[in-house]
């Protein structure tokens, strides 16, 4: 999830003027050489190109240094990262080595056996495969490819067009950790829809399905042709819980002339991640990008989709929800540029903080002079559920010009103790009172939300409002 | 009318038995010995110059905690539920028609009933059922069947609130409902219609406690007794034609020469 932080950087500078910093300390990148990186793409079984591209991610990663904004990243042990990134290293960690919080989480979502345990990253691969392949060989039919990130890089037919895109749209000069991402990837989903195909049935994320250590450096590489249509959807509300503490994926879509892509996220990894992952879309002509994003996990996380509205009359709209409990710094939003006229943008998002944990909303948006007739609305709503927790809203909006329609709602709010004893006073205990105000604060996002994944995220708030998870 | 009920098998008769309550809110007492009972298939209303106290004191027998109880108890069908939050309250039996009802966004009038009912009842919501009756009860208040899936009182107008509140009352069929100003802002006709909906509720086995300005309400109503409340006492207690005096003559030809 998170996302783009090439984006925030820009914020960073422009806004603020401040310089990133060198953290000449800062030696442990050393630790990841040019030989690793050659045997991760060996072991891949990469094409010469790839292996290239990996090599050159890797020397900008070396120099980039770390981003001086944002939630302190001060905990983040990359010595750990180097070491299971290695080929040959398990990913997976021992089921015995999970922590206990996780495994009642589990439970009480409900949570199958064999999926718990793929969650949390120690399993092999389980039944979901056959869902999997089940659902691919539907879609197929409709001329849709849908496969895992490697073999489509390797695949003849669409090899190539997995070079032209990607890291086009987020370059791993962007930002030091998707840099680290361009040296380091593994795993993640292509879906290439063809021109005025209609996909019926949400796809969802392979590495929710394939288990073994994916899902921390995973790509994403979606192409919508002309007119095509797709639901896409990452991630559940199962925390996630890897041995390494980093999570550094990268997603990128193409929407074409009058094509329509939604990608829905919930994200709950476990509560010692860092989730700096980075997300951007190019909207073409006529096309339309919505995003639906729920951030729940992670001790820190920086996570602001971009979108770039190339093509007069594309549209984004960005629905967006993030809860941060004890010992969470949860730093995300989102980013549109307006780079055609008569473009629209839309942010929706909801905050929520609880026994100290900190929600900080960012957003750009960027209406250079050329794009006139453009429409942008942003709108952030926090709640905080006591006085030790913690809402920032940065909302920075670069406005070029004057024939534009641009507006900004923020607001920041406490459960009052009359709506509490309202709902008690008709038989809800204080815990079910509260529990209700927060789910109805987050049903805007929820009814966003295929109906499996909304009762999980209400579950998921329900679960927290407990405190019943660590 | 007995001020104090006395510590007697009477108590069991009694309902609701208010005894000397003493209320602050912030460190300012508001109620100052306050004597006040209803008994069983009753109704009662509750009149009083405003500030009297009528709201803290119908806020304070519902469990706000907003509301101190420095002194005294409140005694409810037989049990003492001074300290009791207000969920407990409710399953007890006892409900408030708000005079400003919150809203909740995002939860539906639907959803919110459906959870209210299976709290207050201990039991699970059998979802057909529960809807017919809903829809029923909806139509017999005028309200269209679109309120169910709206978010609770939000964009609700002043009357479609009442409505809402009364609508709670009739699907929560509580055993004492204590109605907060139901009628007031109300036009003509939506006082006529909530009007209905309390005498609907209305039976020999529940009671009413009705706060009210005007005496729309009332005229569908068999009044048993009125209590006048003035500086957090109730300073005078009798039968409907009590109304009638204070409608021609206020309040202040009640007030004790000695009022504290």
């Amino acid at each position: 999830m998170g996302k783009n932080k090439a984006k925030v950087r820009d914020i960073d500078r422009t806004i603020y003027d401040i310089k990133d910093k060198v953290n000449a300390s800062y030696k442990v990148q050393e630790g990841l050489t040019p030989k690793i990186v050659n045997e991760i793409s060996v072991a891949k079984n990469d094409p010469e190109w790839m292996r290239a591209f990996r090599l050159k991610s890797l020397e900008i990663y070396n120099r980039l240094p770390l981003p001086s904004w944002g939630p302190s990243l001060d905990g983040l042990n990359m010595d750990d990262i180097v070491t299971y990134i290695r080929p040959n290293t398990p990913m997976r960690g021992k089921w015995s080595e999970v922590p206990d919080d996780i495994k009642n989480t589990f439970e009480r979502l409900g949570i199958p056996e064999a999926e718990r345990k793929s969650l949390a990253g120690v399993g092999a691969q389980y039944d979901s495969e056959v869902v999997y392949h089940n659902v691919r060989e539907e879609v197929r039919r409709q001329g849709v490819v849908y496969t895992d990130m490697e073999s489509a890089v390797r695949d003849p037919v669409y090899g190539p067009m997995v070079r032209s895109h990607f890291m086009k749209l987020v370059p791993p000069t962007d930002h030091k950790f998707v840099a680290l991402h361009g040296a380091v990837w593994s795993g993640g989903s292509f879906v290439y829809v063809p021109p005025h195909v209609k996909v019926s049935i949400p796809l969802q994320s392979y590495f929710r399905l394939n288990a073994p250590g994916a899902g921390q450096f995973e790509h994403t590489l979606i192409i919508l042709g002309e007119g095509a249509d797709l639901h896409f959807i990452e991630g559940c509300s199962a925390p996630k819980y890897n041995v390494a503490n980093l999570h550094a994926g990268c997603v990128e879509l193409y929407v074409a002339k009058n094509a329509h892509l939604r990608y829905s996220t919930i994200e709950n990894w476990s509560k010692n991640m860092y989730n700096l992952n980075t997300k951007r879309a190019l909207v073409e002509e006529g096309g339309t990008m919505e995003w639906v994003s729920g951030s729940f996990g992670s001790h820190v996380s920086e996570l602001y989709p971009m979108s770039i509205l190339k093509g007069e009359n594309a549209r984004m709209e960005f629905t967006g929800i993030t809860f941060a409990g004890k010992g969470q710094s949860l730093d995300t939003g989102a980013k549109v540029v307006h780079a055609a006229p008569h473009t629209y943008s839309s942010i929706n998002t909801k905050s929520i903080s609880k026994d100290g944990g900190s929600c900080t909303y960012r957003s750009s948006v960027e209406i250079p002079p050329q794009a006139h007739g453009c429409k942008s609305s942003v709108s952030c709503e926090s709640l905080m559920l006591d006085d030790i927790s913690r809402s920032d809203t940065i909302p920075v909006m670069d406005i070029r010009s004057d024939d534009v329609d641009v507006g900004h709602e923020a607001k920041i709010g406490r459960i009052s103790d009359d709506a509490i004893f309202y709902l008690m006073s008709r038989g809800l205990s204080e815990q079910d009172a509260r529990s209700m105000i927060v789910t109805g604060f987050a049903e805007p996002v929820a009814k966003e939300l295929p109906v499996e994944y909304a009762v999980e995220m209400n579950n998921l708030i329900k679960l927290e409002m407990e405190g019943a998870i660590g | 009318m007995a001020f104090r009920a006395e510590k007697s098998e009477k108590v069991n008769q009694m309902f609701l038995e208010v005894k000397n309550l003493k209320v602050s809110v912030d460190g300012a007492s508001i109620l100052n010995g306050l004597n006040l009972s209803v008994s069983r298939g009753e109704t009662h209303v509750l009149m009083g110059p405003n500030g009297a106290g009528k709201s803290t004191l119908v806020n304070t027998i519902m469990g706000h905690p907003q509301y101190k109880v420095e002194e005294g108890s409140i005694l409810f069908d037989g049990k003492d539920i001074t300290h009791l939050p207000a969920d407990e309250r409710a399953k007890a039996g006892l409900f408030l028609s708000f005079q400003n009802p919150e809203e909740v966004p995002g939860v539906t009038l639907e959803n919110f009933l459906r959870t209210s009912r299976a709290a207050v009842t201990g039991r699970p919501v059998r979802l057909f059922a529960f809807k017919k009756e809903l829809k029923e009860k909806m139509a017999a208040l005028g309200m269209e069947d679109g309120y169910a899936s709206r978010y609770l009182n939000v964009g609700f107008s002043g009357g479609e609130k009442k409505k809402s509140e009364i609508l709670q009352m009739l699907m929560l069929n509580p055993k004492l409902a204590i109605l907060d100003e139901t009628d007031s802002g109300l036009d003509v006709d939506a006082v006529k219609i909530v009007s209905q909906g309390v005498r609907q509720f209305k039976n020999k086995d529940n009671s009413l406690l009705i706060i009210t300005h005007n005496t729309k309400i009332l005229e569908y109503l068999d009044v048993d007794t009125v209590h006048v409340l003035m500086d957090g006492r109730i300073v005078k207690e009798g039968d409907s034609t009590l109304i009638d005096r204070i409608n021609e003559s206020g309040f202040q030809q009640l007030a004790p020469s000695s009022a504290v």
